[in-house]
């Protein structure tokens, strides 16, 4: 275990982008997401939540993946160059790094998508782990530990220092980088602090709700459920949850006229919106009750039905803050538990 | 065009979100809206393999890009051939593209029809309606080439009109002349000069009351499906001799970004082929 004492963090953000990108929560007009450091940036670690999930950081909003020329009657395309430098993620919560292990399951399965490939093989990620809680997380139903989240390197912000602990190949040699910066440290303030916040998380208001029923196995028992109707009404269709969810993979391929030349971009997409599903002869979910179904289905029984059982949500609560309407993934399951009851 | 190497798989060149550039080098028109393209690499030949059932995804950058079955059979060395109905604003500019004009093409995507495996050996019943003869001719013409792999082949086709009849040419000349191959043609209303059957698909189908010694091959809009795959159930077919395919939206055809996928599966990487008993366990949502 390593240490640096907090108001040394700018030394070790300096550091660490002396070598490699540093990607890192950054308040910007108020909100808090993850943004590229610069020695102006705002470093926000005191806000738990970012707006977005880290998943920009490999799978950004926006991406083009090709350039097409056209001279005459002749086209010819420019393939997006790949990630070939290394970045550094920093902060990411515990949710926030078993979804892009999610993300992982789609898009390093054959086809490999070969633009995530390289953001993950080339992306370095810093954990770091939840001091306080809060009362819309329930990242322990998935079997997350907040208090010790996954990364290449772990760390806890606690009496005033920045604990640092190095867990795979990479996080070693990012650690290496910055050796001069961090000072050896025993591990007693870092388990007062586990302990801390395993007492919070026994007592948030959803740390024990139940995915009993949720499986890959239930397709058709929960897809012809009545409460689906009771509960999609008062969805408005806006997308939120799945723009601000880390799970949340659909994407759509769109082109952009730059007048010098077409780009294909792919840029994020939801599942909720009407013309996501829409072809030349029809749609095949002309309902917000079928797009708001859709949405559920995919987390907690289609995905799980292709991975293992390994649901598509992680707990982070971001759905539960943001929709306007007051409508999220524990909401569902709730209904569902009391109607088996 | 340039390639890059995936720099976490050695050797892997291409994602398959790139396409490769085609041209246009001939134009068919089969009716007054479905037209045949053959495209091809610039150094011609085809894109790559495919088996029948198989789609690839034609851009037409600046306007769009969709997924279209590959209507033309492996067994065509030279080239490769997609039957296009004008119905959508890609369709639209498609059609109004000329022999030499340049779109992108990726793939093979998704699965096939089975013509290796529970096809092989059987008596065949394709029926079609309208512009899905398109995936169906792929498979017709594969058998028709291997020939002596499968048993008797019986095609049914329907169509709104005579006029509506895609591929009639070779229909006539080659499928009408095959041994062993009996074509029934159908249009919906009664037509000058018009002499075979008029009557809709399913009841065709059920006047013809073919023998349930062989599997069913059925492609056509989803009204059409529902109703052959009732007649041919009364007909004494089970759903596990009954063949058909699924459409849905696509963007990326490798099961990533979410759009076709319908209960545990992705029509562009599961589909588009599904055994009817199969589709049985999906939800109704397609």
């Amino acid at each position: 275990m390593k240490r640096i004492a907090l108001e040394n963090l700018p030394k070790l953000y300096a550091a660490i982008a002396e070598k490699q990108s540093l990607i890192l929560p950054v308040k910007k007009a108020g909100q808090t997401n993850f943004g590229l450091w610069t020695e102006e940036a705002d470093v926000d670690l005191a806000t738990l939540k970012t707006v977005k999930s880290a998943k920009d950081a490999f799978f950004p909003q926006s991406e083009t993946l090709y350039t097409c020329q056209r001279d005459g009657k002749t086209l010819s395309l420019q393939p997006e160059k790949l990630e070939e430098e290394p970045f550094v993620v920093f902060g990411i919560k515990g949710c926030d790094v078993r979804g892009i292990q999610i993300l992982d399951k789609v898009f390093l399965s054959e086809p490999v998508d070969s633009f995530y490939c390289a953001r993950r093989k080339h992306g370095i990620i810093v954990s770091l782990a939840c001091a306080a809680p809060e009362e819309s997380c329930f990242c322990k139903v998935f079997g997350i530990d907040c208090a010790e989240p996954e990364g290449d390197v772990v760390t806890w912000i606690a009496e005033g220092y920045l604990y640092w602990k190095a867990a795979t190949e990479k996080g070693e040699a990012l650690t290496a980088q910055v050796a001069d910066l961090l000072e050896d440290a025993d591990t007693a303030a870092v388990d007062a602090q586990k302990a801390a916040i395993a007492a919070i998380v026994e007592k948030l208001p959803y740390a024990n709700l139940s995915l009993e029923g949720w499986n890959g196995k239930v397709l058709n028992e929960k897809f012809n459920s009545p409460l689906w109707e009771q509960l999609y009404k008062p969805c408005l269709a806006c997308g939120t949850c799945t723009f601000v969810c880390p799970t949340c993979q659909c994407y759509d391929i769109k082109d952009y006229n730059t007048g010098n030349g077409v780009q294909r971009y792919r840029c994020w997409d939801s599942c909720m919106y009407s013309d996501f599903t829409m072809m030349a002869h029809g749609n095949n979910r002309t309902s917000q009750l079928q797009r708001f179904r859709q949405r559920f289905m995919h987390k907690l029984v289609y995905f799980p039905a292709n991975n293992d059982g390994a649901y598509s949500c992680v707990g982070c609560g971001r759905c539960v803050e943001k929709c306007p309407s007051h409508l999220n993934i524990v909401k569902v399951i709730k209904a569902f538990e009391k109607e088996g009851k | 065009m340039s390639h890059h190497e995936c720099t976490c798989h050695p050797g892997f060149y291409h994602d398959t979100l790139i396409p490769q550039v085609g041209v246009i080098t001939s134009i068919r028109q089969e009716t007054p809206d479905v037209k045949t393209f053959r495209i091809e690499p610039p150094q011609g030949g085809k894109f790559f393999e495919h088996m029948p059932g198989q789609c690839a995804m034609i851009c037409v950058p600046g306007v769009s890009e969709a997924m279209f079955s590959i209507t033309s059979s492996p067994t065509n060395k030279e080239y490769q051939e997609f039957s296009i109905k004008r119905c959508g604003e890609l369709t639209e500019c498609l059609h109004s593209l000329e022999v030499g004009d340049q779109v992108t093409v990726r793939g093979p995507y998704g699965n096939n029809f089975p013509v290796e495996t529970d096809l092989k050996g059987k008596n065949l019943l394709f029926i079609a309606g309208g512009i899905a003869l398109a995936p169906l001719r792929s498979v017709i013409n594969y058998v028709l080439d291997n020939r002596n792999n499968y048993g008797h082949v019986d095609i049914l086709y329907g169509s709104r009109s005579a006029d509506d009849l895609v591929q009639l040419k070779e229909i006539q000349e080659v499928w009408m002349n095959t041994k062993d191959v009996d074509v029934f043609l159908t249009i919906d209303r009664p037509q000058e000069g018009w002499e075979g059957n008029v009557g809709f698909v399913p009841n065709y189908l059920r006047e013809l009351a073919f023998d349930t010694d062989r599997i069913a091959v059925l492609c056509g809009p989803p009204i059409m499906i529902k109703f052959c795959l009732q007649a041919l159930q009364e007909m004494g077919f089970k759903k596990e001799q009954i063949w058909t395919t699924l459409e849905l939206r696509m963007k990326c055809g490798v099961g990533k970004c979410g759009r076709c996928n319908i209960g545990s599966k992705y029509v562009c990487k599961d589909g588009p082929v599904f055994r009817c008993d199969q589709i049985d366990e999906l939800p109704a949502e397609y």
